[in-house]
């Protein structure tokens, strides 16, 4: 039995082993020097006269100058949307609208490795992620909704449904393909024109979007993308001329923009932050559930809202999950995002890296034992090795607060109540996830949990079909499934 | 030789129990001392009400239904005593068929909003909806009962609880209605009735960080104060109609819970 534990405590291959390195090519795309604004259909000069840089978060160097767009800007793209609205996008026939959109979808399938690569140069997260799981996400999101645009009133029976208007859309940094994908397919299915904010840090790829939009010759204005920061969000959300906003990104900025909209009946969705519970019961498949451990916290850096960033083992299971955790741990590979054999990939801006670093030391400030494989990381650009701690209280800050980083608090129970307890004990209530052989427990757990998506004996997925947001401090509104379709639709 | 009447005392409804005020005050409303309530009565209610929230959304929609449904028993036998304080007995008669309506609805929703979601990979998905929480109701001024009981009853019949603001110049119907809450079956908490200054308690009401959702059907104006007070916990502020029925008015109150689990041998 001693001898058995050993030899799964080891490594599976032999120290002296390496990874040779496996780099993804990276002349697949080409990156222009400077992205001016996209609207109307046309590339246009910033108003505003402001250019900004956004950098490959791996090396620190700089890929292109993009246009910071100001509120004449803003002003400009939002009137190319209502434009394209009253020329008729909505009154087209809804067959046809749906036709420009499995165009989208089938476009980004054609060019899924121009766009992985470019994701993963812009925002830091591996190639494998990029292309295994962005990429197909992306196009099945288009393709998904592409098939609901002429079907609505099967949607939503005995309820007219027409599109809102302009939808101003406002995406993060950490899936920036995907989640324009997310807000842009439900928009234009329902016959909505779009206004797309991208992340300050991650533009390219929708960028790089405008291009598919002219390969499957979208009329003009109905997407428009600007670029910018946290101003040219505010400039959006407070325009007049949108009808909806639609934000994804920190609970934070998501509260400001609702205090914004107060008492302007303009319509919202926030999808905010989280800090889900992972809970595993001392039936559970174990080296399964490490797996599921493993994905739900190290999966793109952390950087997931619905990242499973607390930690719940069984007490009986405790030592065992964190010996195979550990190991397993030992197993990741951190570093070059265009590296096929790399897992974890860079942090995607010095302010996050900051943000992640400070979260880190009050943990061991608190009194939390911290524990980090050996790792090398690359001398330039922002890393975070892969980090879980133990001995954490619920009254911690990295129990606490949302992270985004690759790093686990882990906690333990004992009764079934008690998870529920402490898994619910939190503002947030985006996801959760159960590790058990039991279904009846399953069931029982799924229908306590205070949280929009529940994962059972698995974590992170997700599809176009499937219904993804929170409750509580994590926002409200529905993006994926007929749900994420009643957000762009008013009713009679 | 005519007889002195007895006249009713108007209280609050908290927690299943009509007490007074805390703050001992009161305001002259349809004739009536009715009950003044102060914030500390409206913190008691949002109590009340999360206490009330475990046991009320997890009976059986079947269950539920029958209580929603026992309601309307209640106040068809108060239908005379209900006409005197609202705007007649049309009115009475269309709120106690409301409650019948909505008590139907108690053991559908799953199906009619919820469904099994088509995945591209083998999982089976689905996705059910279910009560956001507390919900905080400023009624509608008018009409007094059918106005409330529009917002009350699809609040509620998912498995929502309630802290309600009644009418503020027409608060009889609100307190009457609670009278027949308290013999129906519903359980104490479930749905709290404050009467008072809605602009004393509303900002309470809507910057409470216990409250799930607010509803602002019964709200003069475009109440933009309230909303920003609401968004302090990413409260869902609710606009619906303030005298009609449909499955949407439920849906308002809602969240959609998606579960994964593997399909595997």
């Amino acid at each position: 039995m001693a001898e058995l534990d050993r030899k799964s405590d080891r490594a599976p291959v032999p120290a002296g082993w390496d990874y040779a390195p496996a780099p993804e090519a990276r002349d697949v795309v080409s990156i222009q020097e400077r992205y001016p604004l996209f609207i109307g259909g046309e590339w246009v000069e910033p108003r505003s006269g402001e250019w900004f840089a956004t950098v490959d978060p791996a090396s620190e160097e700089p890929l292109a100058d993009v246009a910071f767009a100001g509120p004449e800007d803003v002003d400009v793209a939002v009137q190319a949307a209502r434009t394209a609205l009253a020329d008729g996008w909505s009154d087209r026939s809804p067959a046809e609208r749906a036709k420009y959109l499995f165009r989208i979808a089938r476009i980004l399938q054609e060019r899924s490795r121009e766009f992985a690569v470019l994701e993963s140069l812009d925002g830091g997260k591996p190639i494998k992620e990029s292309r295994d799981v962005d990429l197909p996400l992306a196009a099945a999101h288009f393709f998904y909704y592409a098939g609901w645009a002429d079907k609505l009133e099967y949607a939503f029976p005995n309820r007219s449904p027409r599109p809102v208007g302009v939808a101003g859309q406002i995406i993060p940094w950490n899936f920036p393909l995907l989640m324009l994908a997310w807000k842009v397919a439900p928009a234009l299915a329902a016959g909505n024109t779009v206004v797309l904010k991208p992340a300050e840090t991650t533009p390219l790829s929708a960028l790089l979007f405008c291009d598919v939009l002219r390969q499957a010759e979208v009329p003009p204005g109905v997407v428009n993308i600007v670029t910018g920061d946290g101003r040219t969000g505010a400039e959006l959300v407070t325009h007049s001329g949108v009808d909806k906003i639609a934000f994804t990104g920190s609970t934070e900025v998501g509260k400001a923009i609702q205090r914004q909209l107060a008492g302007t009946g303009k319509r919202l969705t926030l999808e905010l932050g989280g800090k889900a519970a992972n809970i595993v019961f001392d039936d559970a498949a174990l080296d399964q559930a490490v797996e599921g451990i493993i994905n739900g916290i190290y999966f793109n850096q952390g950087h997931v809202c619905c990242a499973g960033s607390r930690l719940f083992v069984q007490e009986s299971v405790y030592e065992d999950v964190l010996r195979k955790l550990k190991r397993r741990m030992g197993t990741l590979r951190v570093g070059d995002p265009l590296d096929k054999n790399t897992d974890v990939g860079a942090i995607n801006s010095r302010q996050q890296l900051d943000k992640i670093t400070e979260l880190v030391r009050a943990g061991e400030e608190e009194g939390a034992d911290v524990y980090q494989p050996p790792c090398r990381l690359p001398e330039k650009g922002y890393w975070f090795v892969p980090t879980v701690f133990t001995n954490v209280a619920q009254s911690y800050r990295i129990a606490q607060e949302e992270i985004f980083g690759p790093v686990l608090s882990m906690l333990t129970f004992r009764t079934p109540d008690e998870a529920i307890e402490k898994a619910n004990n939190t503002p947030y209530g985006l996801s959760a996830g159960v590790w058990t052989e039991k279904g009846s427990r399953i069931l029982w757990m799924a229908q306590r949990l205070r949280a929009g998506v529940i994962w059972a004996n698995t974590y992170n997925r997700f599809d176009p079909a499937s219904p993804f947001g929170g409750y509580k401090e994590s926002g409200f509104g529905r993006e994926g499934g007929r749900h994420g379709l009643e957000p762009y639709l008013d009713f009679e | 030789m005519s007889r002195l009447p007895v006249k009713k005392t108007y209280k609050l409804y908290v927690g299943g129990a009509f007490p007074r005020s805390e703050s001992g005050r009161s305001y002259e409303a349809e004739g009536h001392n009715v009950a003044r309530a102060s914030r500390k009565d409206l913190r008691d209610a949002v109590k009340a009400a999360r206490g009330a929230f475990g046991k009320w959304s997890t009976m059986t929609a079947y269950n539920r239904g029958q209580v929603l449904y026992r309601i309307a028993e209640m106040l068809e036998a108060r239908v005379a005593d209900l006409a005197r304080v609202t705007g007649g007995a049309e009115e009475v008669d269309r709120t106690v068929d409301r409650w019948v309506w909505y008590a139907g609805w108690a053991d559908k929703l799953p199906q009619v909003l919820g469904g099994a979601n088509p995945v591209a990979a083998p999982y089976f998905n689905f996705t059910v909806p279910e009560p956001t929480g507390v919900v905080g109701i400023l009624a509608p001024e008018q009409p007094a009962l059918a106005g409330l009981v529009s917002r009350l009853a699809p609040a509620i019949v998912s498995g929502n609880t309630a802290v309600v603001i009644a009418s503020e110049a027409r608060p009889l119907a609100a307190i009457e209605l609670s009278e027949a809450l308290a013999t129906a079956d519903v359980p104490g908490g479930v749905v709290n009735v404050l009467t008072g200054y809605k602009r004393e308690l509303a900002p309470w009401l809507a910057g409470h960080m216990d409250v799930n959702a607010l509803d602002l059907s019964g709200a003069d104006g475009e109440a933009a104060e309230l909303e920003q007070l609401a968004a302090e916990n990413v409260k869902r502020v609710v606009r619906g109609s303030v005298d009609g029925q449909s499955p949407w008015e439920i849906e308002r109150f809602l969240e959609m819970k998606t579960v994964w689990h593997p399909i595997g041998v």
